[in-house]
């Protein structure tokens, strides 16, 4: 089937088998290497992107249903070289090792800051009807749909505590 | 995987029509279970009807003082809102205390209704299972069914039912809105889900073709103060090994109305009917809601591994009650 798909802003006519995740169009049609293939069953957030700024798991997505979908990955995030402040805030808390899950773990703290900033709250809000407010156990919690092999987590959390403030 | 054509549907209506004229024809809602089911070879479609963008996606108030949530509403969007959040908490929660933020995303109302079980022989396709294979047997009875049912199984297949929100909705009473063949209808939760029996490959009531629209939450005001707890083996990110959903009316220490559902436990979200009523005029007093715990229990009938469950969601039933009691 011909799609018509937008990845970091550049238009990429293609022409995909149905069969085809996002994942797979991205690794291996358009050479963005940068989302991973860790399970391929939606549980462990490696190949997270972002679809219309929300972050979603690419593994799962058929690539004919993203025509006219704005995609991002994690090669879309930084304002020509200047990295996003998330990229710059993993570098400085050293919040990664063999840096597998880190782009999966950049775009998917990239969306859930944007969740945050809307007010959306998580299972650990005290009061589901009120604002949250992002501490420690808040960015755990929002964060657990991306695994790390190395146990990076804590300079993770730190990192992203630090750009969501 | 096998080859599918997709399709992505233009209205209702039409939507409704492929699928009954082609019987190998499925609708695709996020494609969180269906696309993982597909790669799996435990579902093999030859076609994929995608109704995410026809499906109503919006959460309105209803005429009858309740809420109408469109089934193309994504999870995620579901636990935001303002009204659900305020009026509905035990249901954001729910939702909220599934998969992870990147899947809510992606999950839609109606797919997440109608999510397959998590059973490990049903996903894999070299074991017999009579929810994938009818006739085939079921090996979770003498194998793995730690996390299988207490309440509801049949001596052909003792799977549970995987979603959350349905516990909540089961609790709620929601309606569920569907669009067939012969036109729209409505079917009561619970109610859409259905007890294996001797066909466990029908996990519910619709027919073939059948598309769900949307889900109605009826008015209840005593559900602002309402609660989801969830159990599971690790701290977020896995499926319920027990679950309760609750609302509670309570007066001068006294129960005056109550809904109780439970998750993990059974092959459908079990409303736990039988506690209810032994609440309605009871002292909200943990011992009460012991005792109407026990009541809803008795029935149980562990399997050789799962009888940790009834102890189980006993304490945590008595535990959503007490806290509930004592909010505010
Ligand atoms: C790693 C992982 C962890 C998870 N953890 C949890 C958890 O803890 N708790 C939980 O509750 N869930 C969990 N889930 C399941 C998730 O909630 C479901 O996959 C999701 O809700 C399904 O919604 P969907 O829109 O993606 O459905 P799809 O996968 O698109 O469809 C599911 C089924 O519904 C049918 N369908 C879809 N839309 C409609 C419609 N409108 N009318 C009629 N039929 C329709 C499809 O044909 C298909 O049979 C998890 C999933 C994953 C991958
Ligand atoms: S419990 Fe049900 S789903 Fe699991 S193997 Fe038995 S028949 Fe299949
Ligand atoms: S590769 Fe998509 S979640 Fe693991
Ligand atoms: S840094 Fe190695 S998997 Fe996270």
């Amino acid at each position: 089937m011909d799609v018509q798909l937008s990845v970091n802003q550049d238009q990429h006519p293609i022409t995909v088998d149905t069969r085809e995740t996002l994942l797979d169009t991205l690794r291996e049609q358009l050479d963005l290497t940068g989302a991973k293939k860790g399970c391929d069953h939606g549980q462990c957030g490696a190949c997270t992107v972002l679809v219309d700024g929300r972050r979603v798991k690419s593994c799962l997505a058929l690539t004919v249903t993203m025509d006219d979908r704005e995609i991002t990955t994690v090669e879309g995030l930084a304002d020509g070289d200047t990295p996003h402040p998330l990229q710059a805030g993993f570098i400085e808390h050293d919040a990664f090792q063999c840096g597998y899950c880190t782009p999966g773990q950049l775009c998917s703290s990239v969306g859930m800051l944007a969740e945050f900033a809307a007010g959306w709250p998580s299972v650990v809000t005290p009061d589901v009807s009120a604002a949250p407010h992002l501490d420690e156990g808040e960015i755990r919690e929002r964060m657990s749909g991306n695994l790390c092999r190395c146990g990076a987590y804590v300079n993770i959390v730190a990192a992203i505590g630090q750009a969501g403030r | 995987m096998r080859p599918f054509a997709y399709e992505r549907a233009t209205d209702v209506r039409s939507a409704v029509a492929t699928l009954s004229e082609r019987p190998d024809a499925v609708y695709l809602g996020g494609g969180t279970n269906l696309v993982d089911l597909m790669r799996l070879g435990v579902v093999s479609p030859e076609m994929l009807v995608d109704v995410t963008r026809v499906v109503d996606a919006t959460i309105e108030e209803s005429a009858g003082g309740g809420l109408l949530i469109g089934a193309g509403v994504r999870n995620g969007d579901l636990t935001a809102d303002p009204l659900v959040r305020g009026r509905y908490p035990v249901l954001a929660q729910a939702v909220l205390s599934g998969a992870s933020g990147q899947i809510r995303n992606m999950a839609t109302v109606g797919g997440n209704l109608l999510q397959r079980t998590r059973c490990s022989y049903f996903q894999d396709t070299s074991k017999p299972c009579n929810k994938r294979r009818p006739g085939s047997g079921c090996p979770a009875r003498e194998g793995d069914h730690r996390n299988l049912a207490i309440l509801g199984h049949s001596s052909s297949c003792v799977a549970t039912h995987p979603s959350d929100m349905a516990v909540a909705l089961a609790a709620l009473g929601a309606v569920v809105h569907v669009e067939g063949r012969h036109g729209p209808r409505t079917v009561p939760m619970p109610g859409l889900h259905r007890l294996p029996g001797d066909e466990p490959d029908r996990d519910t009531v619709l027919e073939p073709g059948d598309l769900i629209t949307a889900v109605e939450l009826p008015e209840l005001p005593f559900a602002t103060r309402s609660r989801y707890r969830k159990v599971r083996d690790r701290a977020s990110f896995a499926f319920a090994v027990v679950s309760v959903a609750a609302a509670l009316d309570v007066a001068d220490g006294v129960v005056r109305d109550c809904r109780i559902a439970l998750g993990g436990v059974a092959p459908v979200p079990w409303r736990a009917e039988l506690a209810e009523s032994a609440l309605r005029g009871a002292a909200a007093t943990a011992a009460e809601f012991g005792r109407a715990a026990d009541i809803e229990l008795a029935q149980a009938r562990p399997l050789r591994d799962n009888g940790f469950k009834v102890p189980l969601a006993r304490n945590v039933l008595v535990g959503v009650l007490t806290d509930l009691a004592e909010a505010r």
